[in-house]
């Protein structure tokens, strides 16, 4: 807590994070004790088993939630401030597309509630459309579309402002494994064109590996970070499906397996001690 | 009506569409008229549909006045009960304490009888007013249109209201782009359930005393003076009203829906 944060260089800074949810049956801690740092452009994966908090850590940065203990900083800011200046953009695991806007106005959400004219934001949405390749289907409604073609509408939607994070709940944890790996690759392909920094929450060990510069392992009761992995496939390296296949892939995918089997692999488990 | 190319096209979907209905009420007439001109039925049980029909063009001038006066007792019951069921609802939605206060008061609202009202009513406004009949139709309306209303106030998703969130979006953005348009669908269905509500109530108060003139007050002269026919032409009246009021609302569903969903672009 006592490190000062340059605005510049870090997009994301937790320290000392608890989260203490009042339900019924009493007090649930659902994290604690998080320390964690992402720098601006890089891509951080969480993963864990279900409860472990992953998800709550990822709404705490969006200021969909605040924290019970400890500070979180977004570009310097508090979470707060970086969602009223719109420093992130957000996909969750549902796409949650207006279902009586089309496509395009639905791409075209933030923009238009940001007061964007309408010329500019047809262009920007055209421009996104063409990006997560529905340009063809910009007149459609959520409805007629496939599960993966809305969450590429999803995305699109969460990179409308060219923000310099991007937080994603699990974005392709409702598809199938095939389509699944294909938005992968076209995610990765799309962030390493936007340079935003992305903190991505997933329960699938080889996405987490093929996607990230860095797996944070969490692990439940009370949510916490057991272990940070470093991927070291630098962002040069295409994210295709030979990658897939080489003995690099398999060593991350079985290094975060272990972590989060609770193997001791690294030996400084805490971010940033 | 076979399918004799296997398939069919959309126009001749439409025709079956209009046609069937009509087909099978112009049967259930023919019956109906067989039944009481050939087995013998009483014309005091139940009068041929054309003895109903004479009897219709014999009086189309007094059906019509008596349908606009009940149209505007209904209707203006309709509006008003309407507005205040939409501006209720949505207080309620917003405010918990609210909905808990009048959630009681809506369901003895809406197991008040007309019977029973419409009397007390009449005598309250005086015998020459048409207000109480108005209060009876606004009534039954406000009912259906509040509780739909709330229930669609209430079907925001809260990944919708976080994603909200996550935009910044103020409460009136919130309003216009998320919660008024997942409401509508659920508001113009308690608008169509109340436009029958309407003219039923406003028809059945006529029976009541009050001012003589609407379609039910001359049901029951008719009937009370063995006009048995003119009582089933003025029956076919209150129909013919009721559906009327029915479509518009339809139509004004099929006319939001539409701009909800092209106005987005």
């Amino acid at each position: 807590m006592s490190e000062t944060i340059n605005g510049d260089g870090v997009a994301v800074a937790a320290n000392g994070v608890g989260k203490t949810f009042d339900t019924r049956s009493g007090e649930v801690q659902a994290l604690t004790g998080v320390d964690l740092r992402v720098a601006a452009g890089e891509f951080v994966s969480l993963i864990g088993p279900s409860g472990c908090g992953k998800s709550t850590l990822m709404r705490l940065l969006a200021d969909l939630d605040s924290p019970s203990e400890g500070t979180i900083e977004v570009f310097g800011k508090t979470p707060a401030q970086a969602r009223r200046d719109q420093d992130y953009g957000i996909a969750f695991q549902q796409a949650g597309l207006l279902p009586w806007r089309t496509v395009a106005a639905n791409i075209g959400l933030p923009l238009e509630l940001h007061g964007t004219d309408r010329a500019a934001r047809a262009a920007r949405v055209a421009e996104l459309a063409e990006l997560v390749g529905l340009s063809d289907f910009a007149d459609r409604y959520p409805d007629q579309l496939s599960g993966g073609m809305q969450q590429r509408v999803a995305i699109a939607r969460s990179l409308a402002e060219q923000p310099r994070l991007l937080l994603m709940d699990e974005p392709f944890g409702a598809l199938d494994e095939m389509t699944r790996e294909r938005m992968q690759a076209e995610l990765s392909r799309i962030v390493g064109e936007s340079g935003a920094a992305v903190v991505f929450v997933t329960h699938s060990i080889p996405e987490a590996v093929f996607l990230s510069d860095r797996v944070v392992v969490m692990s439940p009761r009370p949510g916490r970070i057991t272990g940070v992995v470093d991927i070291g496939i630098g962002r040069d390296v295409p994210r295709d499906e030979s990658l897939r296949e080489t003995t690099a892939f398999f060593a991350k995918v079985t290094e975060v397996r272990e972590a989060l089997h609770g193997t001791p692999v690294t030996a400084s488990g805490r971010e940033g001690r | 009506m076979s399918v004799v190319d296997g398939v069919r096209s959309p126009r001749r979907d439409r025709t079956l569409r209009l046609v069937a209905p009509v087909a099978v009420g112009l049967l259930g007439l023919a019956v109906w008229q067989l039944l009481v001109g050939v087995v013998g039925v009483s014309a005091y049980l139940l009068p041929s549909p054309s003895e109903i029909a004479a009897e219709w063009t014999a009086n189309a001038g007094p059906i019509a006045e008596a349908a606009w006066i009940t149209g505007v007792n209904a209707v203006l019951g309709l509006l008003v009960g309407s507005a205040v069921g939409v501006a209720l609802a949505a207080v309620a939605a917003r405010l918990r304490w609210i909905d808990q206060m009048l959630a009681p008061v809506v369901a003895g609202l809406a197991v008040v009888p007309i019977v029973a009202l419409a009397p007390v009513l009449n005598s309250m406004f005086g015998a020459d007013s048409e207000i109480g009949r108005r209060t009876i139709a606004a009534i039954a309306s406000f009912v259906p249109v509040f509780l739909n209303t709330l229930r669609g106030l209430r079907q925001t998703t809260p990944l919708h209201r976080d994603l909200m969130r996550s935009y910044a979006a103020t409460g009136s953005q919130t309003l216009r782009t998320l919660t008024l348009p997942t409401a509508a669908p659920y508001v113009l269905t308690g608008l169509r359930v109340a436009s029958s509500l309407a003219v039923i109530s406003a028809l059945v108060a006529e029976y009541f005393g009050g001012p003589r003139g609407g379609l039910g007050a001359f049901i029951s002269t008719s009937a009370a003076t063995s006009a048995y026919a003119r009582a089933w032409a003025y029956v076919g009246a209150s129909i013919v009203l009721g559906l009327g009021l029915y479509l518009v609302t339809v139509a004004l569903e099929r006319l939001v829906t539409r701009l909800l969903t092209g106005g987005a672009r």
